[in-house]
């Protein structure tokens, strides 16, 4: 038997229930040495479960698994490592409050009698790094880094020591192309050796790139394995949804008669020391305008100014008169929505139910005679978006953090567009979204659009900006450096523009 | 709009079961207290003692309520005791304008020093913990300040009768308790305020970005808190017929207790009035029956001790089995 057959991991009919909720029904999967095994599925079908299974997070409702040709059922995480597992999960987990290096050395640090040797630990933690390739610097503040910074973070603590099997829960959600290259090529040397690296991601280019064998489940069911020489994109996506889909990117609509093209928002000189400098441009209603940028290049900092949380000089204007926000609460009543990008920490208050995470930015709407809620109007709000969005859930009273991470990121979505905006700004809206509702998300962008709100759309993936956005303005160190339209709008151009090798 | 059925909101019976998730515990926790009281002394278990009971146990239930809105911003409000002790001064000395006027001005003391608790913690940024144990001193040297450390006797008939009196047959003291439940459970649980108080617990920043004022919030919610306290001097010195300068000494711990039995997560964003008060009953109940029981005062700081971690233990792993 060679190699490359062995299987070192294997688990069979593995089932498990979260009270009422089955996540995973029957669950079979075989992993081999050196080889790339993805694991797909829609929003809440279950993956990220199963690796939790997988790392003794939660134990198996039943089933049997084997690690190496012994039975393995990890109690807890730090088991799971020292039989030889590691992984990077999905959500972040890291403390803000401690440095990176500290963060990447968590669970063993260089100690001797309780006290870490901090010096050891710095530069074991730089070391890793530096092999890893990774552009981070180690003595930063977690907290103060960009969300893509602590994605890198992340897979450099899974990787902080060695592990037979390898799991990467959407390590590339957020990050940029460049970014994940990075990543992909950790992965080649890992493969190389001798590691089995399970792979879960909703970026299907990447997935056929990357991919020995890839396992399609679908309602917690295993649906079937295929390797990657025997199967396309399309066929995947068909197992994995139940339907064809034949577009990823839905047409532009004809715009209603009648909507003004008076711009809605004008920004001239917007400026934060140190963040953005001199932001200027115009968005009129029914427009999609993309910003692109690598990670860094301001554009989250510019659209948290937008939104009144920080303060910045120069000018905004709503409807052309002048407006200054003090806080988001302005924002709103001027009828702008932001969809933030860290759902986990600006988008979402976990221990809340599903219900009250929809109606949080839009509680005015809901309020009553003498300040008590609607709560009658508000399920049936709730449950609107819920069903526009595809959100997979039981109940509204489900509490958020309970939810996959896909479908969080659509709940961030509906409590947006909850508030009617005239002005929608989204910072990667389909982060961890899965390649049916992005599409499902794509057209909902569109369809408002045509109904006349103006949209603001940050995002890593580039083809996401070039497939929707009318017009892209392209940021690098905190400057507009090129805004572009129409033809111009190739992958070309606008990667050189963020690159700066275009000017 | 037409009323399609919906699918997918909680059925009835599913809430029976989520309620008794919620308070079966503790609810189990007080029975059985009363059950055991009840097997060591037979006049535990009778009207009188129950009134009495809830007697006692109103200062802290009321004095509970403003900390769990505290607690649930993820805040905590240790000046309370010192609080309590303030009202009743202010309320003794200000008798000589009237009892209403009197009865207004204390309210007001309450407000005002919750408010200060509520301003230095919302704009200076400064951890509510350090602000109010800083104010707790404060306040409580205040108390001295006009009487020189004496205690302020009170003759006034109205405000007596608060702690005496009774209304349809029951004291009027326990009708002030079940008022303010009733009005802390259904601003929390009703309006957008109680709302914004959950989701700015639950996660602050998060709330900010919804446009949640949360300074304001906070600001509003010290101030709650201290006149809750004022509240409960009010009915402290009342039943003491006078104000004295050590009084509800370490109530914000009772409290505290109060609430955390009742459900509330030190965090923030997790909690309920009627948790609270239940909370609340399970201390008045083992008061009153060491009190019975006779039970040396060092036993029942221990005792109190242990049944108030016994108890948070179970619900917590009840509510993390169910997870
Ligand atoms: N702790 C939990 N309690 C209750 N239900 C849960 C819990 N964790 C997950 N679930 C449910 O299990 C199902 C599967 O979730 P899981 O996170 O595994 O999906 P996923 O395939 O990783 O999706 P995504 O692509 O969105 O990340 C979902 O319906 C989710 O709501
Ligand atoms: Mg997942």
């Amino acid at each position: 038997m060679s190699e490359a057959d062995r299987t070192v991991l294997s688990m069979r009919d593995v089932k498990k229930n979260f009270g009422p909720v089955a996540a995973l029904k029957n669950m079979r999967l075989e992993v081999r040495p050196g080889r790339v095994h993805t694991i797909l599925g829609e929003n809440g079908a279950g993956k990220s479960t199963l690796m939790k299974i997988l790392v003794g997070v939660h134990p198996p409702t039943e089933g049997r698994m084997e690690l190496d040709g012994q039975p393995y059922l990890p109690q807890n995480p730090t088991e799971a490592s020292q039989r030889g597992l590691a992984i990077v999960f999905q959500e972040l987990s890291l403390c803000n409050n401690l440095s990176v290096a500290e963060n990447i050395m968590a669970t063993h640090e260089p100690a001797r009698y309780g006290f870490i040797n901090d010096r050891k630990l710095r530069q074991q933690a730089a070391e890793l790094v530096a092999n890893l390739g990774l552009p981070v610097n180690v003595d930063a503040k977690v907290g103060q880094l960009s969300i893509a910074q602590r994605q890198l973070v992340e897979i450099a603590k899974g990787l902080s020591h060695p592990a037979k099997v390898l799991i990467l829960d959407e390590p590339t959600s957020s990050l940029s192309d460049s970014e994940a290259e990075i990543l992909f090529g950790i992965i080649a040397r890992l493969k190389a050796r001798g590691t089995a690296i399970i792979y879960i991601s909703h970026r299907m280019e990447e997935i056929m790139r990357l991919s020995d064998d890839i396992t399609v489940i679908r309602d917690g069911e295993y649906v079937t394995t295929r390797a990657r020489e025997d199967t396309t994109i399309e066929e995947l996506i068909a197992l994995m949804v139940g339907r064809r889909m034949d577009e990823i990117y839905p047409p532009a609509l004809e715009p209603l008669p009648g909507l003004s093209t008076a711009p809605v928002l004008q920004v001239s000189g917007l400026t934060r020391a140190g963040e953005f400098d001199d932001v200027t441009f115009d968005l009129c209603p029914g427009e999609i305008h993309g910003f692109f940028g690598l990670v860094g290049s301001g554009r989250s900092e510019v659209m948290s100014a937008l939104f009144g949380m920080r303060e910045a000089q120069g000018e905004i204007r709503v409807d052309g008169r002048a407006v200054r926000f003090r806080n988001a609460a302005d924002a709103i009543k001027a009828g702008i929505g932001f969809v933030t990008e860290n759902r986990k920490e600006e988008g979402l208050v976990l221990g809340a139910a599903l219900r009250t995470n929809i109606s949080a930015a839009a509680i005015p709407a809901f309020t009553g005679r003498a300040g008590f809620m609607n709560f009658g109007a508000e399920r049936r709000a709730a449950l609107a978006e819920v069903q526009r969005l595809a959100i997979r859930t039981n109940s509204l009273d489900t509490l958020a953090g309970t939810l996959s991470g896909g479908n969080q990121q659509k709940v961030v979505l509906a409590k947006w567009l909850l508030t009617r905006p005239r002005v929608l700004i989204l910072d990667e809206p389909t982060r961890g979204v899965d390649v049916g509702a992005k599409f499902e998300i794509y057209r909902i962008i569109r369809q408002l659009a045509s109904e006349g709100t103006a949209i603001l759309m940050v995002s890593s993936e580039l083809p996401e900006v070039l497939g929707l956005a009318d017009r892209v303005s392209i940021m690098a160190g905190g400057r507009i450096t090129a805004t572009v339209a129409g033809t111009d709008l190739t992958p070309e151009r606008v990667m050189a523009y963020a690159t700066g090798t275009l000017k | 709009m037409t009323q399609t059925p919906d699918p997918i909101t909680a059925s009835q019976g599913h809430r029976l079961r989520a309620l008794m998730l919620q308070y079966g515990g503790i609810l189990l926790a007080l029975v059985l207290l009363c059950v055991i009281f009840t097997a060591l002394n037979g006049r535990f278990m009778t009207v009188a003692n129950l009134t009495n009971i809830l007697q006692q146990v109103a200062v802290v239930a009321i004095a509970a309520f403003g900390m769990t809105w505290v607690i649930l911003l993820g805040e905590i409000d240790l000046s309370i005791g010192s609080i309590i002790a303030v009202a009743g001064m202010v309320g003794a000395l200000a008798l000589g304008f009237g009892f209403v006027p009197a009865l207004l001005l204390t309210l007001a003391a309450g407000a005002l020093m919750g408010a200060i608790n509520g301003v230095l913690t919302a704009k200076l940024m400064l951890p509510s913990f350090i602000v109010t144990v800083a104010t707790m001193g404060i306040y409580r040297g205040l108390v001295s300040l006009p009487t020189n450390g004496a205690p302020a006797m009170i003759a006034d008939p109205a405000w007596l009768a608060i702690g005496a009196g009774t209304f349809l047959g029951l004291p009027i003291i326990i009708w002030i308790v079940l008022v303010l439940f009733v009005f802390n459970h259904i601003l929390l649980s009703r309006t957008t305020f109680g709302r914004r108080t959950y989701l700015t617990g639950g996660n602050r920043e998060a709330a900010l970005y919804s446009g949640i004022k949360v300074d304001r919030l906070k600001i509003a919610i010290f101030t709650l808190s201290g006149v809750m306290a004022a509240v409960a001097g009010i009915l402290l010195s009342s039943r003491l017929y006078s104000a004295q300068t050590n009084a509800g000494m370490s109530y914000e711990l009772d409290a505290i207790a109060a609430a955390v039995l009742g459900g509330t997560s030190l965090a923030g964003g997790v909690g309920t009035m009627v948790g609270t008060l239940i909370g609340a009953l399970i201390i008045g109940v083992m008061n009153n029956g060491m009190n019975m029981l006779s039970v040396p005062y060092f036993y029942q700081l221990i005792v109190k001790g242990l049944v108030i971690l016994i108890a948070v233990w179970l619900d917590v792993r009840a509510k993390q089995r169910r997870a």
